[in-house]
């Protein structure tokens, strides 16, 4: 009986490497002729894939699991942003063509997904939407001198190669900013943190919001962490943070947990204030969540779903239309970067003929030129490190909206 | 007095884990396999009540009532189709992977319909609990209503198993599926009825937890599902009353550990406790010890 | 010369691997296999490489272990820290076979020391036993903190401000934030012949007297007990051997992915779980199926990228589909009647546990 089992996983097997390297070679030949066809005769370039006749951008994030939440608004945001672009007449006339690949907030998976980008002719990358992932995956960007901007990679090592660049800020830069915020406006005489320990962005901020406490005019009282596996009671965490008597609880996290963490606080009879970074951006819109809750809530982030500029209203009622969600931050981020794309495009007058290196190479040198405007600042320079320099802008929740805490 | 109120936060966790781990430990129990779909059950009653109550807006009743109706219709298909082909398979481990394969369908499937973003579940308990000592000590109502409602279930799964015919015929099928055959016992028809309270059970755990937690997401279920399985491991597994022990202890072993000890280590704590039980009692703290013979 | 049975079964298993080395080395250097599969070749040993590390202990052993990939994260993280500690000292082959040596040991050293208590329960009080050790590995690394600077190692289990480090020291193992920039060494090459030398162990350890007495534990370990086996020698024995490839297997992931975090989609229960799907698929006991099994299933998500959105609803369906069919015992029955009338020879049981 094993016999024959052994017989059909065999058969099994070699179907599927069959269908997969039959896969592989049609997508290849597909491609080459997809380009021959478009293309003006025969280019001397290393690549095949790299002289059609239309930008080709990717955007990875996790579209399944429990991060899916960003993945989806990060892909779906960009996805817009190339619709836009392309409605428009395009970049430079050319046209753009978008694909998105899941990564199940995976590196492995990212780097998978990446592969799978390039093989359908990615020439320039957006993602991945989460750090561990963007990390992984700038490794492989590197060796291929693709341009690839993060919208929402945060931590310190995303940007390490001179051919990756961020969107959002990143996690020293959120930590230092909160710190000084919460001082230079004495918001506070005793602070209570709460954090994931087992988040890269939310132990980022958490460290360096440490660090840059000391000598500030007031106290780091309790420091309490969740865990992913362990984010439904925080109970104990408020607990301590309302003993330690914390007039002010820093929530560097994103906004799932932190809504859950507003309704405990309200269950147990606790209400500091609560200050929060850009993750919490989104706990407005979180389906048939009481924002009385969020009441008083302060949060540094650069994108307010609920802003009246003509940018942010065409873009929320756009993708709301489309999505039939309220875009997050993630979402704006993505937005922002595909125009970003656009612009350092235009500034170079780069063709989609070039190949990715190239590409990668007049890309890298317009982004420390180039000053963009987008949903998440009006004005947005880079240098070469790849951090963007952009304010940060504080807002309060009032009657369920923000406010502009200045 | 700061003792006692974690102590009351540990029992509210640990009711919580104490009423999944009772359906859990039902099924686990008698049909002797590892539902690790579960806890996706729990996930779909929640989002049965949440759609329904928004429908008819806010009224929870008729949504915990079909959201029970529809768990038992989905336990009973899920054990039809996926289960009851591999029942007697070489190996036990084959329906525990497809159990697997259910939790990801079941996931997946809600992640196509309901989006990956969290909802704000609205409580099915509206009652604000009690207070003692002038308002320093506060036990929520979904706690109350949490355990009493456990206890409810607790007595009359025990009067079933023990007092009827069907859940003598369950406890026999738990013993021996060969023997229980031969007694003229349909194990098809028990075990699809074990599956179908458990289920039920299920829709009214998720009810419960996203009563006291209020966030909603196709993965809702998956870690309490686990932690209910450990739950009812420590407790004994196949006993009712060390299903609810073992729910309440691991809830409690939980918060007092995040509070007197580290909440950055306290998996690795709970976890700990749940070694050092099972090493002093090896079959749980309420679990038979069963002799093995030659 | 005359080839026994088992040798020559061995053999196919060898050969097949190879046979896939070769066949995908030549279309690789030939440039007809596609980054997307070129990218995969590596992550397919490791994911091989722990299911028969896992298939020895639940197949063989016959202790199902629902935590393995604690080991494969403990392999990963001593093995990547040595390997940056030291990234700036040693030529990268040495360092490299190094840090296989350190990942082995330190997985085999977890190995034994978590077999003590582990083997002395039974069913699936251990499983959730392994389950829980799992965590607690995942948990810890999670909380740790480690920095080197001129005075030496610092540690901390709080946070890295607490490691007090020189300027110019460098926190290596950053709590969530993991390991990053571990040298990318693993290549296809290395994971096969990881591979190969997991299956020779296995192998020989199956068909070996330590191998048979393995058995007879899982058989019935109270007869096996009375002529004289030393019954919780030889199950520490399967059960560190086996967490020393799990260690293997760990190496060769960290090797391969620049950062490294002790995060559940890695190393958690789920990820163990994902495993034991390979096992049970491949058959239970059955080294060479594991093998194929792992390679299929973690191919089969890849190449539903084209449905998108639909991709983990459709893998889920054939996973449940799959089981059914191949364990199914009135479906093994209709194959059964169906093809023998075909003059199918059937060896059951031989394999199976």
């Amino acid at each position: 009986m094993k016999k024959l089992g052994k017989v059909i996983s065999a058969l099994m097997a070699s179907v599927l490497v069959a269908s997969a390297l039959v896969g592989c070679t049609d997508a290849a030949s597909t491609e080459t002729s997809d380009s021959q066809a478009q293309t003006q005769p025969a280019q001397e370039t290393e690549s095949s894939s790299d002289n059609g006749a239309t930008f080709k951008i990717g955007a990875i994030g996790p579209l399944t699991g429990g991060a899916a939440a960003y993945g989806n608004a990060v892909c779906n945001a960009a996805e817009l942003a190339v619709e836009d672009i392309n409605a428009a007449g395009g970049i430079n006339g050319y046209q753009v063509e978008y694909s998105k690949e899941d990564d199940e907030l995976n590196a492995e998976k990212s780097v998978n997904a990446y592969n799978t980008l390039k093989d359908w002719g990615m020439q320039i990358l957006v993602g991945s939407t989460t750090s561990a992932c963007s990390i992984a995956v700038s490794e492989y960007t590197k060796a291929d001198n693709m341009f690839q901007l993060t919208p929402s990679g945060s931590a310190v090592d995303c940007v390490k190669y001179d051919n990756v660049f961020r969107v959002c800020f990143s996690d020293p830069n959120q930590g230092i900013a909160s710190a000084q915020y919460i001082s230079d406006h004495n918001l506070a005489t005793k602070v209570g943190i709460i954090y994931d320990s087992s988040d890269v962005y939310s132990t980022g901020i958490y460290q360096k919001f440490v660090d840059e406490s000391a000598g500030k005019n007031y106290e780091i009282v309790s420091q309490e962490a969740f865990t992913a596996d362990n984010a439904t009671d925080f109970s104990v965490q408020l607990q301590k943070a309302k003993d330690a008597g914390a007039d002010l609880v820093f929530l560097p996290i994103y906004y799932q947990a932190a809504s859950l963490i507003l309704t405990q606080a309200n269950t147990m009879g606790y209400a500091p204030t609560f200050f929060g970074v850009d993750g919490m951006d989104g706990i407005l819109t979180v389906e048939n969540f009481d924002t009385k809750l969020a009441e008083g809530v302060m949060l540094l982030t650069p994108f307010a779903a609920d802003a009246t500029d003509d940018l942010t209203v065409n873009f929320v009622k756009k993708y709301e239309e489309k999505y039939g969600e309220t875009p997050n931050q993630f979402a704006a981020d993505a937005y922002d970067a595909v125009f970003i794309i656009k612009q350092a495009i235009e500034a170079k007058n780069a063709t989609p003929d070039m190949s990715i290196s190239d590409l990668g190479d007049a890309l890298k040198g317009a982004m420390t030129e180039i000053e963009a405007s987008g949903l998440t600042s009006s004005k947005m320079t880079w240098d070469a490190s790849g951090e963007p320099n952009k304010e940060p802008k504080a807002v309060v929740i009032k009657d369920g909206a923000y406010v502009s805490a200045e | 007095m700061s003792f006692l109120t974690y102590l009351i936060n540990g029992l509210s966790l640990g009711s919580i884990y104490a009423i999944i781990a009772l359906g859990y430990t039902m099924v686990y129990g008698i049909a002797k396999m590892l539902n690790f779909a579960h806890g996706d059950f729990i996930m779909v009653g929640c989002y049965i009540i949440f759609s329904v109550s928004a429908a008819l807006g806010g009224n929870s009743v008729v949504g915990i009532i079909l959201a029970v109706i529809l768990c038992t219709l989905l336990g009973i298909t899920t054990e039809f189709v996926a289960y009851r082909p591999l029942r007697g398979a070489a190996s036990p481990l084959a329906v525990l992977i497809t159990a697997i394969g259910v939790s990801y369908f079941l996931e997946n499937v809600a992640l196509l319909i309901f989006g990956a973003d969290i909802k704000s579940f609205t409580s099915v308990i509206k009652w604000e609990g009690l207070s003692f000592a002038g308002g320093q000590l506060r036990i929520q109502g979904v706690t109350v209503v949490t355990i009493a409602v456990s206890v409810v279930i607790l007595i009359a799964l025990q009067l079933f198993i023990n007092k009827t015919k069907q859940g003598q015929a369950m406890l026999a099928v738990a013993e021996d599926k060969g023997a229980a055959t031969l007694m003229g016992i349909n194990v098809n028809k028990t075990i699809m009825l074990t599956f179908a309270i458990g289920s039920s059970l299920a829709a009214v755990a998720g009810a419960l937890l996203c009563s006291a937690y209020p966030s909603l997401s196709p993965y809702t279920g998956a870690m309490p599902g686990i932690k209910a399985f450990v739950a009812a491991v420590l407790g004994g597994i196949g006993s009712i009353p060390g299903a609810m022990i073992g729910g309440l202890v691991l809830g409690i072993v939980e918060i007092l550990s995040k509070t007197y000890i580290s909440s950055q280590l306290s998996d690795a704590i709970v976890f700990g406790i749940l070694v050092v039980v099972l090493l002093v009692k090896p079959t749980g703290i309420l679990g038979k010890v069963i002799q093995e013979k030659v | 010369m005359k080839i026994n049975k088992i040798t020559k079964n061995n053999l196919i298993t060898y050969g097949i691997v190879v046979a896939a080395f070769v066949l995908f080395t030549v279309l690789a250097s030939t440039g007809n296999l596609s980054s997307h599969m070129k990218g995969l070749l590596i992550p397919m040993t490791y994911y091989a490489v722990i299911a028969v590390a896992l298939n020895l202990c639940v197949g063989i052993l016959g202790e199902l272990s629902i935590g393995h990939c604690g080991f494969m994260c403990i392999g990963a993280f001593t093995s990547a820290f040595f390997s940056k500690a030291t990234a700036e000292i040693l030529p990268s082959g040495i360092r490299f076979f190094l840090a296989f040596l350190i990942g082995i040991a330190f997985a085999a050293l977890f190995g034994f020391l978590i077999g003590i208590p582990v083997l002395r329960l039974k069913g699936d009080y251990l499983a959730i036993v392994t389950l829980a050790f799992g965590e607690i590995i995942k948990n810890i690394i999670n909380a740790f903190y480690i920095g080197i600077d001129k005075s030496g190692i610092h540690f901390s289990l709080k946070n890295a401000m607490e490691l007090g480090l020189d300027e110019g020291g460098e926190v290596i193992v950053n709590g969530a934030m993991g390991i990053t920039g571990t040298p990318h060494d693993s290549t296809f090459t290395i994971g096969i012949i990881v591979l190969l030398i997991s299956l020779f162990v296995v192998l020989n350890l199956i068909n070996s007297r330590d191998g048979r007495a393995i058995m007879a534990i899982r058989d019935n370990y109270i007869a096996a007990e009375s002529t004289g086996i030393n019954v919780t020698g030889y199950k520490m024995m399967a059960f560190t051997i086996s967490a020393a490839i799990a260690g293997a297997a760990g190496v060769l992931f960290s090797h391969n992915i620049t950062t490294l975090t002790a995060t559940s989609q890695y190393f958690g229960y789920n990820a163990s779980i994902m495993i034991l799907v390979y096992v049970v698929l491949g058959g239970i006991g059955n080294i060479r199926g594991s093998v194929i099994a792992a390679c299929i299933l973690y191919l089969l998500p890849e190449l539903l990228r084209g449905f998108s959105n639909y991709r983990m609803l459709i893998y889920s369906i054939v996973l449940i589909v799959m089981m059914i069919v191949n364990w199914s015992p009135k479906i093994i029955e209709w194959r059964k009647r169906t093809l023998g009338r075909f003059g199918f020879k059937k060896n059951s049981g031989k394999e199976i546990a």
